[in-house]
């Protein structure tokens, strides 16, 4: 069955194939349905590949699937083919069974939309790089599904391009991404230069023969292409503007699972972070600050999906806190947890801005959970589940770091925890906001329910909650939140199955952690004290007001002014050093350069075209030129 | 008349008192794809002589295509012969089976299959009935053949001439138009006059070696230091105008957009290909592996040769106004890069002008079809305003076309990127830097002209739609071209050259556009596109995405047979 995993990728390649050409024939919303049976059957293989990789002892759960040579040329030589190990399967199991979740949601939260078709064959060309990233056995055939990814997310974010914020949002997205990419390539370039391979095992294997300072800069620069695809400092500030995207795109692109390829990318090379460990603080350091500045951010947006578009940079951040401190199998259960709650969350406030007839401020929100009761309390256990609400998910899963960051340095940890309690916190106020207190959307929408007011509708507002195919998700969804934690349990050895799972991946290169049992209680109690603190703090002070502007400054709403910063003095440094370019250096010199050259050829064509009489005795002519100048070349030659 | 019978019986008498004409041991079977092409010849030949009517065109077609898929499987076996046993050689050491000759074998097979199919239409629409073309053809073909498997400079040259003497035909193959028979009148004088000088160049060979046998040769240089034996150098140097000329490269190449122009265009295809495929055959074999030890003599020659071929290709091309002479010019281009892996003269650069001329076979042959279907009724107007808005007009025939340039210029996810590559690689690997800098700007200035046709196909400055609105109907098709815009903005999108295979499949489905228009506005030529051109083309350009996407097993294929020398 382990055979069958170039299945995994080809499923959704197959659906991308059908739908691009035939998508608009075949409609809405067989097109829909098309990519998500498809997305389901990829999910299908994966289980049994994953279960056939189950069966064989552990020592021999890694197999390589190589399809054929890709590209050779002198040493460097890349092939396409599968890896299929513990990690990649985790991977491809969660990315598809998420992916066929938010498809199906899709055909109901896309229903309207005139794009149907295109939208679905984007989101299976996505799921394919996707899984091409996270299952290629090369570095380069990795960096293809990288840019894969980039591109279909350039896509979603920019899908209804005639928006000028989505447009620009999706521009936004693709050049911060470039940045990273730069990086991620100079770090392929320094793997091939240091070992000759760019195939993971084999570059593994070489390590012992490279130098420290060469595999610092070598997880350093694949961690600048991390810190842009997993929207890290400083390059973030996409993620929050990427959220002009359709919300199943958020939900599954830029929550649940491209955004963690970064982080997928540093527990491939845990080899080489094993051997930088100062290329690994760097890292941590990098996430627990993103993972802060994230959840302060959050305290102060007030569109609901800005809340969770920070929310995600703030989870990223542990994610990174956890490579970074080696504790891998840390990383990847938050990875998973949070792709479960995070999905959730956002669909859930798909569906509340379904409701809200596009309306996505929190203020204008409010006592919305009779009216959308499915949709209201699998928002409540996403939002436990992220808090870190025992036993939901998340308290297993960030515990689980926090612990392992408290061993590398008790500095990391507080920071950490302070950003525990802020995440609960946040999550709380977007939920009493939304779901809670008044209904404020009656009076926030005078003009909807005066007749006399040019945007009356007879309707007005009805919120409700969503078809069949967006309230499944939601209920699977929650059930994975809730009970994610029982992937990976700590206090008795052989609950720990995650750990035991990834241990021929990444277990040699683990952090060592040496807690007794007692500390590990006080930690768990730490941690769900924090979070029902945060519980509380939100419902105490978000309960009854909807305003407290003390707490929602304008230096977090704008996320710590680093967007801001970034635009006044990189971006308009950039355009104006652009334009100087472009009106002096390009028409100047370089179109003067061009054109001389260009005007040049076109001469000397003209005037070896007039060598060119028509007449057979000139060219027999020429010929005899040839002759006679070989001849005499030959003479030359003899006579010297 | 009694004086030459005399002659040559005392001649036969002589031989016979020597010890008689022994005859070799024929061994047909190393030969069977030759003997597969003429044998079919002579059948097609009778069966139009003994057919009370005319066959139709196709018919002779199919036979053609037949013939080439047989000495195909031919040739494959023998391929196999050569991978299981090794090379060897046959008919008193006159012919060569091993894996150079068969790699060239299984290129003019191809090239045969092709080509008929592309004649085919071109003929049906021009009303040039009987069997000519595609008997000619195969002639040349066997020539082909020859040259690729002779281990003997005489057997090169009558393989040269096999070659050579049909394509004189086949460019005068219109006898209606005034350019074709002019065409082949000075085809025919300046080939003879190179053949003049070829067989010179044997005969100096013979002179400074006592043989014309190329492994007989090789031992001789081998036992024998020879460095600046005058005799020996003008051979070699006469040979390589005989070949050069074959090859069109400069400065000897002054037939070549003249005869280009003038031939019916899937003649000129054809010639394009198949000349230049054997031609580089036989000057590979002798020059790298029959005078390797004479290397630092004749490098420096083709060094000079290459870069005056890519540079004068490139840069005249840039100022042709007809889409057919810049296509002979871009195949001068072309035969400078296929000079550079001969340059290097090392197993990876051989390999690579293997490889690209494989590549560049199918790509001219597709590139002179469609250039033969714009050309329309009387294959008269070649001028690049012809192809403007071609894009909207046949949306198929133009995204294929524009891909076969695409790849002619060397983009990637094409074969022309990685025939440029290997080549290009193969001469920095040889330390000819300078060179392979040369090639590659040669390289930027020729992708001008194949985007510069590219662009032109596909910008529409509606030259139809102002006269289109005033009538009924014209905003449907309006609409529809609109729509089918949309599509191929959608593919670009989509990304790469997958998607332009998805577009060249599907556009035609939502590209109902020029059935819906009421009539084509005169400035807008008709453009048919017979079904035979059509699966053509398919193979040329599917042949082209596959294997530049997946190119290992071209590439595996060049480099074995370089390595069963």
């Amino acid at each position: 069955m382990i055979h069958a995993a170039f299945l995994i990728p080809l499923l959704p390649l197959a659906g991308f194939a059908v739908l691009a050409p035939f998508g608009r024939r075949l409609g809405n919303p067989l097109s829909g349905w098309i990519a998500t049976v498809l997305v389901a059957a990829s999910f299908v293989v994966t289980v049994l590949v994953f279960i056939a990789l189950f069966r064989q002892a552990p020592a021999h759960r890694e197999f390589t699937q190589s399809w054929f040579t890709w590209f050779a040329a002198d040493r460097l030589n890349v092939g396409a083919g599968l890896l299929v190990d513990p990690l990649s399967m985790t991977m491809a199991t969660f990315v598809t069974g998420v992916s066929a979740l938010i498809h199906l949601y899709s055909i109901g939260y896309m229903k309207h939309d005139p794009q149907f078709a295109k939208f679905f064959t984007y989101l299976n060309l996505f799921v394919f790089s996707m899984l091409m990233l996270v299952l290629a056995d090369n570095f380069v055939l990795s960096f293809f599904g990288w840019e894969g990814v980039g591109v279909c997310s350039y896509f979603l974010i920019a899908f209804w391009f005639d928006r000028a914020d989505a447009a620009s949002a999706g521009k936004k997205a693709m050049i911060f991404n470039r940045i990273g990419d730069a990086g991620f390539l100079l770090g392929l370039f320094l793997i091939f230069e240091r070992t000759g391979s760019l195939q993971y095992t084999t570059v593994f294997s070489r390590l012992g023969h490279v130098g420290t300072p060469s595999l610092v800069a070598i997880a350093l620069l694949l961690f600048l292409g991390a810190v842009g695809k997993s929207a890290q400092i400083p390059l973030f500030p996409w993620l929050a503007d990427a959220m002009a995207g359709p919300t199943p795109v958020s939900a599954l692109i830029h929550a649940a699972t491209m955004v963690t390829a970064g982080v997928y990318m540093m527990c491939r090379i845990s080899p080489v972070l094993h051997l930088a460990p100062d290329a690994g603080h760097v890292i941590a350091w990098f996430g627990v600050a993103t993972a802060f500045i994230g959840a302060t951010s959050a305290c102060a947006q007030t569109d609901i999906k800005k809340v969770l578009a920070y929310s995600t940079v703030s989870q990223l951040g542990y994610m990174f806190l956890a490579a970074g401190s080696g504790a891998y199998v840390a990383a990847v259960f938050l990875m998973l947890t949070h792709a479960f709650y995070k999905a959730l969350l956002f669909l859930g406030a798909g569906s509340v801005i379904h409701a809200m007839e596009e309306d996505q401020d929190i203020k204008n929100m409010g006592g919305l959970t009779k009216l959308m009761p499915i949709t209201a309390v699998t928002f409540l256990l996403g939002w436990f589940s992220i808090a870190g609400v025992p036993p939901f998910s998340g308290f297993w899963s960030k515990g689980d770091v926090l612990q392992n960051a408290w061993a590398v340095s008790p500095a990391l940890w507080a920071i950490g925890a302070v950003t525990a309690l802020l995440t609960a916190y946040y999550m709380g106020r977007e939920y009493f906001l939304v779901f809670l207190g008044e209904r404020r959307w009656s009076e926030a929408r005078p003009t909807e329910t005066d007749p006399s007011s040019p945007g009356y509708t007879s309707r007005g507002l009805h919120p409700h909650d969503p078809t069949w195919h967006m309230s499944v998700p939601l209920v699977v969804l929650a059930a994975l939140a809730v009970l994610g934690g029982l992937l990976n349990l700590p206090f008795r050895p052989n609950l720990d199955f995650l750990e035991r799972w990834l241990d021929p991946v990444v277990g040699p290169y683990l952090l060592q952690t040496h807690f007794s049992a007692g500390q590990q209680w006080l930690f768990a109690v730490a941690d769900a004290a924090l979070a029902i603190a945060g519980v509380g703090l939100a419902a105490s002070l978000w309960r009854r007001t909807t305003d407290r502007p003390a707490l929602e400054p304008r230096f977090l709403y704008m996320a710590w002014f680093i967007d801001w910063a970034e635009d006044r003095f990189v971006a308009r440094t950039g355009t104006a050093l652009a334009y100087f370019s472009a009106t002096v250096i390009e028409s100047k010199v370089i179109d003067g350069a061009v054109n001389g050259v260009a005007s040049l050829v076109r001469g000397t064509g003209g005037a070896l075209r007039r060598l060119q009489t028509g007449y057979v005795r000139s060219y027999a002519l020429g010929l005899v030129a040839g002759v006679v100048a070989l001849v005499a070349y030959v003479l030359v030659r003899v006579g010297s | 008349m009694t004086g030459s019978t005399g002659v040559l019986g005392a001649l036969a008498a002589h031989l016979l008192g020597a010890g008689g004409l022994v005859l070799p041991h024929l061994n047909y079977s190393t030969i069977l794809p030759e003997l597969i092409l003429l044998g079919g010849m002579l059948v097609i030949l009778a069966a139009s002589a003994l057919s009370p009517r005319p066959l139709p065109t196709e018919v002779y077609a199919t036979a053609t295509v037949g013939l080439g898929i047989a000495s195909l499987i031919a040739s494959l076996v023998l391929w196999r012969d050569v991978t299981s046993h090794g090379a060897f050689t046959a008919i008193a050491r006159s012919i060569d089976v091993d894996g150079f000759a068969v790699f060239f074998l299984v290129v003019v097979s191809c090239i045969l299959i092709v080509a008929p199919m592309f004649a085919a239409g071109y003929l049906r629409r021009e009303g040039i009935t009987g069997c000519e073309y595609y008997v000619l053809a195969l002639i040349s073909g066997s020539g082909a053949m020859f040259m690729a498997s002779a281990n003997d400079l005489i057997l090169i040259f009558l393989g040269l001439e096999i070659l050579s003497i049909p394509l004189y035909v086949l460019a005068g193959l219109d006898h209606r138009r005034e350019a074709s028979g002019e065409a082949a009148m000075k085809y025919f004088v300046l080939g003879a006059f190179s053949s003049a000088i070829f067989v010179y160049g044997i005969a100096l060979t013979y002179g400074a070696t006592g043989s014309t046998n190329l492994a007989e040769i090789g031992a001789f240089l081998s036992r024998n230091v020879i460095t600046s034996n005058g005799v020996l150098l003008g051979g070699l140097a006469l040979l390589l105008v005989g070949f050069a000329f074959k090859v069109a490269a400069v400065p000897f190449h002054m037939w070549t957009p003249d005869v280009y122009q003038g031939a019916p265009t899937p003649a000129t295809g054809f010639m394009a290909a198949m000349a230049k495929a054997g031609g580089f055959a036989a000057l590979l074999r002798v020059f790298v592996s029959t005078f390797p030890t004479l290397r630092t003599s004749w490098q420096p020659v083709v060094w000079v040769l290459a870069i005056l071929t890519l540079v004068l290709g490139a840069v005249v091309a840039i100022v042709q106004n007809d889409v057919k002479r810049m296509l002979a010019y871009s195949s001068i281009n072309h035969a400078g890069f296929v000079l550079l892996g001969l340059e290097a003269a090392t197993a990876r650069g051989i390999a690579g002008s293997l490889y690209y001329v494989f590549v560049y076979s199918l790509l001219v042959l597709g590139s002179f079809a469609v250039v033969a279907a714009v050309g329309g009724n009387g294959d008269a107007d070649h001028d690049i305003s012809r192809y403007r808005g071609l894009g909207r007009r046949r949306p198929v025939l133009a995204v294929g076309f524009a891909i076969l340039l695409l790849a002619q210029a060397g983009a990637p996810f094409t074969t022309g990127f990685f025939s440029k590559f290997y080549v290009v690689e193969a001469a920095v690997a040889a330390h000819s830097y300078a060179l392979a800098v040369i090639a590659m700007g040669s390289a930027g200035v020729a992708a001008f002209f194949y985007l510069r046709v590219v662009f032109v196909m596909f910008s529409d400055v509606g030259i139809a739609g102002a006269s289109d609105v005033s009538r009924g109907g014209g905003e449907i098709a309006r609409a529809g071209a609109v729509a089918a815009e949309v599509r191929e903005q959608d593919a670009t999108l989509l990304g790469g050259a997958g998607a332009s295979a998805v577009a060249t499949l599907v556009a035609p489905a939502y590209v109902a556009a020029p059935e819906l228009a009421p009539e084509g506005t005169p400035s807008e030529p008709e453009v048919s596109v017979s079904p035979w051109v059509t699966t053509g083309l398919v193979l040329c350009v599917g042949a082209t995405l596959v294997f530049g996407i997946w190119p290992q097993p071209l590439v595996d294929f060049a480099h074995q047979a370089t390595l069963i020398f």
